[in-house]
């Protein structure tokens, strides 16, 4: 036997949220540890083909579409070589004599055995189903895995394709708790017409008193939901005849209560905790079901651990996600050797159901001895809100939140302490989140916990900022991990934040550069306000010394803002940066590229041959870009405006693709051609990139028209997405693609065409006004206090009483644009900044060197220039050309298409230096 | 070194240059960048940024950096100081500064650096 301690193997049967979390708690205090870590491999054995994804948000499925977006922290965790991800692994036994999982046979593979150490049982809960006849009909569904939600879509689709008795789908959710309310939330979304069928006498019965569920059922009904309560679903019937024939049609209530046609039927009646493993292997189950386990979540076997909703601790199972973090905390602490034990459960939970705010805390019931209740409710505004307050009214013991639950982030905390002042002035619905939360934090204890989701006190949040000179929220959102699940803190966590660092006397910095103290949404204001035209007056009486490529740029786009005008003109052509001093963009080699405006992707044949033949005159390759246009690259500074008149003559303009200003608004062809489309997508994304054509902005802006909910025009990857309904349009706002990709949000629905125009304009120019240098719509709204619904405030509503202000600035807008190519080519003193040299203004950059490569010219690489010459090519536009020499030193054949040897042409004569002589 | 003669070269008038941009010159065969500042005085550098390798450091854009007239490469913005050519990004890393004057007749001259 080697002397060496083996290593230690730790097999996790299940692959949900909690084994991710146990996973990465692990590899975290490995790391940690460093050269002491212990030598662990971790085996995940998961029964869905997928890694695990955020269960919590399924519903948001519905919306983006994208598996990927469920995504669980870094995905590098399951490519580290001390932990295995088996996908599609169903456990079928436990051997706690050998320690040993077996899995079982499946899509033509063995099943295999796997030995442990230690054994974390993680299989979650499945479904609960009630004894339903004709449960098992086709069209029952559950919710429960992507695969549900999957199959649950799949088979709604095929309801809309072939519409029963003429009327649109309906459907039933069974069971209106948490999970009913997402799944309704799901079938809405799917365009369902939505039932929902709950057996107690009102919605969400564990988590809301009688108040909260009846101002719940207000709201959601609102919204089209239909809501049945105190009814018992007694049978669901299958369809005798017609297409569907089997399929459920039908559901009939109890007692006589009646029934409902219905076309898919949703159970989302609870949830039972998939134990059966560890009743096999002979381990203790509570009465109700789950695997029994001491608060350091150790079965009786000491092999043996339980976590997440299939443990049964302290008597009994948690079906939320944040009870279920703690036990992976705990049990990672105790399989390193650490003494961690279960805090107890803290079922406070925030949840948002059909967009409808609901929260409930501490003892929301108010069954403790003597508790008072203070209750707040207001059905015009659709808000509840109830505090439950010990006998003396002081000490605060639970709380439930319907409507607007924004003051949950400071009143959690406060769970068992003394709420000072009036309590009812912590329910003030209008003082705003961040209002509440700034409240909060200055009687906000050391010891109380600010992030429920991943357990992180206010000392930690402090201690972020103290100690480890986090100076953001940014930084200690990544340093605590408060905030970084589901984010319904992160208003109470920025506070604490900014009171720290102001305590710390640290500036919360927003300064532009060293020339100037203030932020671009700052001096965006003083220009508007003063009326400054020039950034000389601009720095000399807010600012410091002339300047540099940070602020110069800022302080064009501001000017082109406020002021409109040819970006160009006077002192302002000084600020701009190459790309935008020139109209074009600079290329590795010091030359351009040129993309004239093709407004929506839409060109005429003979626009397409007026491209060609300019790119052909001038040599320069021609490339499709992503936005529907197309680029023309290696046009020389000296060759632009002539490029430009070319394109101008065939009725082009600048496609603005070197400026902080609108790109493309990318289409699909819409009703116009395509079969499926509902709206002209082609004709309203001309109409926008048109009205929004020079728009100067933080960052670069897209946009993006779908003619329907294909979404063929990858709308919501752009930073205004708008997407065709039968009714009219959606809008969709702050997508993005690049770095770090994201899904545009919802701002609007179904908006006809001169409303949807209003809410852009107004949506952009307030972007203008108020984003950051280089920020773009994305993290502007995460970063706008009250996020995205303050933007649809301000847009829609005019809570801020800017709107006529907004539309104003944008009817400017369009009213003064000027197609800058052509405004320049009109302008003998800026074509003189188009010289290639002062002294020689016609002459080429003789260090430019290009080789062919299928079919077209790229700039040489600097191993090719230093080859030197090959067979010679001729450029007929007058740039040096070389071709590169094989690996064998073999003369090169230059390639089909290119005219070369012809008489009387220059040729190419490449020494140290590359040069044009005559033959 | 003290013999060498100086060879001043015309390249344009200084009415011809826009405060506080750059233009590029060829001096010599030698690609020169050439700026006006906004005190009126001229700078000239090599027009080649090191970085890149492409001819390009006359369309950067003019500024200052603490009490140092600069220029910042268009293509990777790194910042060089005009009057001694130093990158004060990387100071491992500098341009040619090349002698500029202006005679009575208002025409700017250039003269290679060695």
């Amino acid at each position: 036997m080697s002397a060496l301690p083996a290593r230690r193997k730790i097999v996790v049967v299940g692959g949900g949220m909690v084994a991710h979390r146990f996973v990465e708690s692990l590899v975290t205090r490995l790391d940690d540890a460093g050269a002491d870590a212990p030598d662990v491999h971790v085996t995940v054995l998961a029964e869905e083909p997928r890694a695990p994804y955020d269960r919590v948000q399924l519903t948001s499925y519905f919306d983006g579409r994208d598996p990927a977006a469920l995504s669980l922290g870094d995905a590098g965790l399951w490519d580290r070589p001390d932990v295995t991800l088996r996908r599609s692994e169903r456990v079928v036994e436990v051997d706690r004599g050998a320690r040993t999982v077996r899995t079982a046979t499946g899509a033509g593979r063995p099943g295999r055995t796997y030995p442990y150490d230690d054994l974390v049982l993680a299989t979650g809960s499945s479904a609960f189903v009630p004894p339903v006849e004709g449960k098992d009909l086709p069209g029952c569904f559950v919710y429960r895995t992507l695969d549900d939600v999957a199959a649950l879509r799949q088979y709604v689709e095929t309801l809309h394709a072939r519409p029963v008795r003429g009327r649109p789908a309906r459907g039933a959710v069974i069971g209106g708790g948490l999970l009913g309310l997402e799944a309704a939330g799901a079938l809405r979304a799917l365009g369902v017409e939505t039932h929902v069928v709950e057996f107690a006498p009102r919605l969400m019965p564990l988590q809301v008193d009688e108040g909260g569920g009846e101002a719940l059922r207000r709201i959601v009904e609102g919204l089209g939901v239909t809501v049945h309560t105190s009814t018992a679903t007694k049978r669901l019937l299958p369809a005798r005849r017609g297409s569907r024939v089997g399929a459920v049609t039908r559901m009939d209530f109890a007692e006589d209560a009646g029934g409902l046609d219905v076309d898919v039927v949703v159970f989302a009646a609870g949830v039972r905790p998939r134990d059966e493993l560890a009743r096999a292997c002979g381990l203790d189950v509570g009465a109700r079901g789950g695997v029994v386990v001491d608060s350091s979540c150790r079965t009786a076997d000491p092999q043996v651990w339980a976590i997440g909703e299939v443990a049964c601790i302290q008597g009994r199972t948690l079906g939320l996600v944040a009870p279920g973090y703690a036990m992976a905390e705990v049990a990672t602490d105790r399989i390193l050797g650490g003494a961690g034990s279960f805090p107890g459960a803290d079922l406070s939970t925030k949840l948002k159901l059909l967009g409808v705010d609901v929260a409930s805390f501490g003892d929301a019931m108010g069954t403790t001895d003597g508790a008072l209740s203070v209750v707040l409710a207001d059905p015009v505004c659709g808000v509840y809100a109830k505090l439950v307050l010990s006998d003396d009214a002081r000490t605060l013991l639970g709380g439930i939140l319907v409507g607007d639950a924004s003051a949950y982030a400071s009143l959690r905390p406060m769970l068992g302490r003394e709420l000072h002042g009036d309590p009812m002035s912590w329910l003030v619905p209008d003082s705003g989140a961040g209002h509440q939360a700034e409240r909060g934090t200055v009687a906000l204890p050391d010891d109380a916990s600010v992030c429920s989701c991943n357990n992180v006190s206010a000392r930690a949040v402090r201690d972020a900022v103290r100690h480890d000179r986090c100076t953001d929220l940014a930084a200690v959102k990544a340093c605590t991990r408060a905030g970084t699940s589901c984010g319904s803190c992160l208003p109470l966590v920025k506070a604490l934040v900014t009171t720290e660092l102001e305590a710390a006397g640290v500036e919360v910095s927003k300064a532009l550069c060293e020339h100037f103290d203030l932020s671009r949404a700052q001096l965006f204001d003083v220009v508007r306000v003063t009326g400054i035209t020039s950034f000389s007056e601009l720095v000399e009486r807010h600012g410091r010394g002339r300047g540099c490529d940070i602020c110069k740029p800022v302080v064009a786009s501001v000017l082109a803002s406020v002021h409109h005008g040819h970006v160009l003109e006077g002192e302002r052509a000084a600020l701009q940066d190459t790309n935008d001093h020139v109209l074009a963009n600079i290329q590795k080699d010091g030359t351009y590229s040129v993309v004239p405006r093709i407004p929506g992707g839409e060109v005429t044949p003979d626009g397409l041959i007026a491209i060609g033949a300019v790119a052909k005159e001038f040599g320069l390759y021609t490339k499709i870009t992503g936005g529907q246009r197309i680029d023309l690259f290696g046009a020389r500074i000296e060759q632009l405006p002539a490029v430009w008149s070319r394109l101008v003559d065939a009725g082009f303009e600048s496609g603005h693709a070197y400026g902080k200003s609108l790109r493309t608004v990318k289409s699909c062809v819409g009703s116009t051609w395509c079969r499926y489309g509902v709206q002209d997508a082609v004709g309203l994304a001309v109409a926008l990139e048109l009205r929004y054509r020079g728009l100067r902005s933080p960052h670069k802006l897209k946009l993006g028209v779908s003619g329907c909910a294909r979404e063929c025009a990858e709308a919501r990857g752009k930073d205004v997405g708008i997407i065709a309904t039968e009714n009219g349009w959606n809008l969709y706002v702050g997508g993005n693609g690049g770095f770090t990709p994201r899904h545009a949000r919802l701002l609007a629905e179904d908006l006809d065409t001169a409303t949807l125009v209003r809410t852009i304009d107004r949506f952009l120019m307030y972007y203008v006004r108020t984003a950051d240098r280089l920020q773009r719509t994305a993290p502007w709204l995460d970063d706008v206090e009250g996020g995205l619904e303050h933007v649809r405030a301000v847009v829609l509503e005019d809570s801020l009483g800017i709107a006529a202000d907004l539309d104003a600035a944008m009817d400017a807008h369009v009213d003064g644009y000027v197609d800058e190519w052509r405004a320049t080519l009109e302008d003998p003193e800026k074509l003189r900044r188009f010289a290639a040299f002062v002294n020689a203004p016609g002459t080429a950059d003789p260090d430019l060197a290009y080789v062919p490569e299928r079919g077209q010219r790229r700039p040489a690489t600097p191993a090719e220039r230093e080859a030197g010459p090959g067979d010679p090519v001729h450029d007929p536009h007058g740039n040096t050309a070389v071709t590169p020499v094989r690996h064998d030193g073999s003369a090169p054949q230059p390639l089909p298409g290119r005219r070369a040897h012809e008489p009387d042409d220059a040729v190419l004569i490449a020494g140290p230096r590359l040069e044009v002589v005559s033959r | 070194m003290t013999a060498a003669a100086t060879t001043w070269t015309p390249v344009c008038r200084y009415v011809d240059l826009e405060p506080e941009r750059g233009v590029a010159a060829l001096v010599d065969g030698a690609q020169v960048a050439l700026f006006r500042l906004h005190d009126g005085t001229l700078a000239a550098v090599d027009h080649r940024d090191p970085f890149s390798g492409a001819n390009v450091l006359a369309r950067g854009l003019v500024g200052t950096r603490g009490d140092a007239a600069t220029v910042a490469s268009p293509m990777y913005k790194q910042v060089f100081d005009l009057r001694t050519g130093v990158c004060l990004d990387d100071p491992s890393v500098a341009v040619r500064v090349h002698a500029v004057r202006v005679d009575d007749a208002g025409t700017v001259l250039v003269a290679v650096a060695g």
